[in-house]
């Protein structure tokens, strides 16, 4: 295995579309060093991003967004105040992420680039409408969270491709976000389904929701019925039903040991619901 | 053999040595340094006993490769000693018999040191997410949360305010 730390993203991208064996991105190698361990994968080639200075920073964009380097850390996350505010259900995802250990390393790009169906960091970017910055041998393309993870363990990127930032939009005044899990543990555990509801208010109505579900398809996926269903209201008990209606309505879950197919579904309803409130309140509203 | 020659500080003490590129930090330390403190419990990040700081910051040297630490900042269990003196935290374990095979100690250590660096006077919840990384499958935990707090509140009586 031969180990590269480049300093800028275009010759990351060099090296991994330079590589005739298997190329890893290597960010806060939590999933990767996993793999390798269990020697489910066995690289010829690890980029560590970890030294590129525009991949390590989370900054304000012109347009009042933010753009999160892919190399930054679930505990920087956490640190960051103006994200916190803008954006507490990204923030309370990523810092769901494993342990504080984990948090030393976990970046947010990784979660989605692993694309495992449980990602806990996903729905809440889809519900955000994030997006993310690819730059590759052919240039710099942008792309929505929700297309990157095609299948359990797949991605959209082609050879030589890698994330440098995810981007999120600016947020209006009278904003909110939000992302529960459900997990058998507290801390340490995977999600057996994750929701995430962004929302907009006007006048004390919602006026633009977003509304995403995490382990209960082959990726996290945007359930647009369940936002629909709450647009026009004040999250209303009929406007809520729809909402968990719809959300059951999209679920395609795995049957396991963790939960099964009747279990997630029902869950999924209960936790959008249950995200939307808190969302709700976070935006400023009243029932 | 093909590898890296690693330059690094290690407990303020510069450090090289050469491995190869697959190499875990955990390994490293242990296998070429010599810092035996760093424990392997798991390999994949669930139990804690290999942790460190890297940069100030608390990870698992098992999920970190060794080449990464070129020209970071390292600290083990082995740097809580200070002038031959244990630590605060390492007293307490003793005392409070926070300890019984001892394997899950010196991650344990170095979790709860990162933690009271962080937040000098944690309430027993905050103690208990902090070493949720941190697995002891002989104490039943009670015992390693009362000795991270009294061991805080040493610390904190030590420092003039
Ligand atoms: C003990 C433990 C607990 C965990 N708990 C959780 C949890 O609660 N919730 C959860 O969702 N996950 C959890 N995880 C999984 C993992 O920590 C997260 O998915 C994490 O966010 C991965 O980020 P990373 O930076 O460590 O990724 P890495 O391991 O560095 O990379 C993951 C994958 O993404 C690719 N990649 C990384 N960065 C880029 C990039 N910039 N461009 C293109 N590809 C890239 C890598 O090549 C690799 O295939 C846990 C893992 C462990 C070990
Ligand atoms: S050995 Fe690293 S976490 Fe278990
Ligand atoms: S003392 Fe034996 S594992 Fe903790």
């Amino acid at each position: 295995m031969r180990y590269e730390s480049p300093t800028t993203t275009s010759e990351a991208a060099t090296l991994l579309a330079g590589e005739s064996g298997e190329a890893f991105v290597l960010a806060g190698g939590t999933d990767l060093l996993v793999r390798m361990k269990n020697m489910m994968v066995e690289p010829e080639l690890v980029v560590d991003v970890k030294r590129i200075p525009t991949m390590r920073s989370i900054e304000i964009t012109d347009d009042g967004g933010f753009r999160i380097g892919a190399a930054v850390p679930g505990v920087e996350v956490g640190e960051h105040e103006a994200l916190g505010r803008a954006w507490p259900g990204i923030v309370e995802a990523a810092g769901l992420i494993g342990s504080d250990q984990i948090q030393g390393r976990c970046t947010i790009v990784g979660n989605v680039c692993n694309a495992s169906p449980a990602a806990d960091t996903t729905p809440a970017l889809i519900a955000a409408d994030a997006q993310v910055e690819i730059i590759g041998p052919k240039g710099q393309r942008t792309i929505p969270v929700a297309k990157v993870a095609t299948g359990p363990g797949q991605t959209s990127l082609t050879k030589g491709e890698l994330v440098e930032a995810i981007l999120l939009p600016p947020r209006p005044a009278n904003s909110g976000d939000a992302y529960l899990r459900f997990t058998p543990r507290t801390e340490m555990d995977i999600a057996v389904v994750g929701a995430a509801v962004s929302l907009t208010l006007k006048d004390g109505v919602v006026s633009k929701a977003r509304v995403a579900l995490g382990a209960v398809a082959p990726t996290a996926i945007e359930v647009e019925p369940a936002a629909a269903a709450i647009v026009g209201s004040k999250l209303d008990d009929g406007a809520l039903d729809a909402l968990v209606k719809a959300c059951r309505a999209a679920c395609k879950p795995i049957d396991d040991r963790r939960g099964t197919i009747e279990y997630r579904t029902e869950v999924a309803g209960v936790l959008a619901k249950r995200a939307a409130l808190i969302a709700f309140e976070r935006a400023g509203g009243i029932q | 053999m093909s590898g890296v020659l690693v330059t690094t500080t290690i407990n303020g003490d510069a450090v090289q040595f050469a491995c190869p590129e697959e190499e875990t930090l955990l390994d490293a330390l242990r296998d070429r340094v010599g810092l035996l403190g760093v424990k392997e419990g798991c390999g994949t990040g669930d139990c804690g006993a290999c942790s460190i700081t890297l940069d100030g910051r608390l990870v698992c040297s098992c999920l970190v490769l060794a080449a990464e630490a070129e020209g970071r900042e390292v600290t083990t269990v082995e740097g809580l000693v200070e002038g031959g003196k244990l630590h605060p935290l390492q007293e307490n374990f003793i005392s409070h018999a926070a300890l019984q095979c001892g394997i899950c100690t010196p991650g344990f250590l170095v979790a709860a040191k990162s933690l009271l660096d962080r937040n000098p006077d944690p309430t027993e919840t905050e103690i208990r997410y902090a070493l949720a990384g941190n697995l002891c499958r002989c104490t039943g935990y009670d015992k390693i949360v009362r000795a991270v707090q009294s061991a805080a509140k040493e610390m904190r009586a030590a420092k003039p305010a």
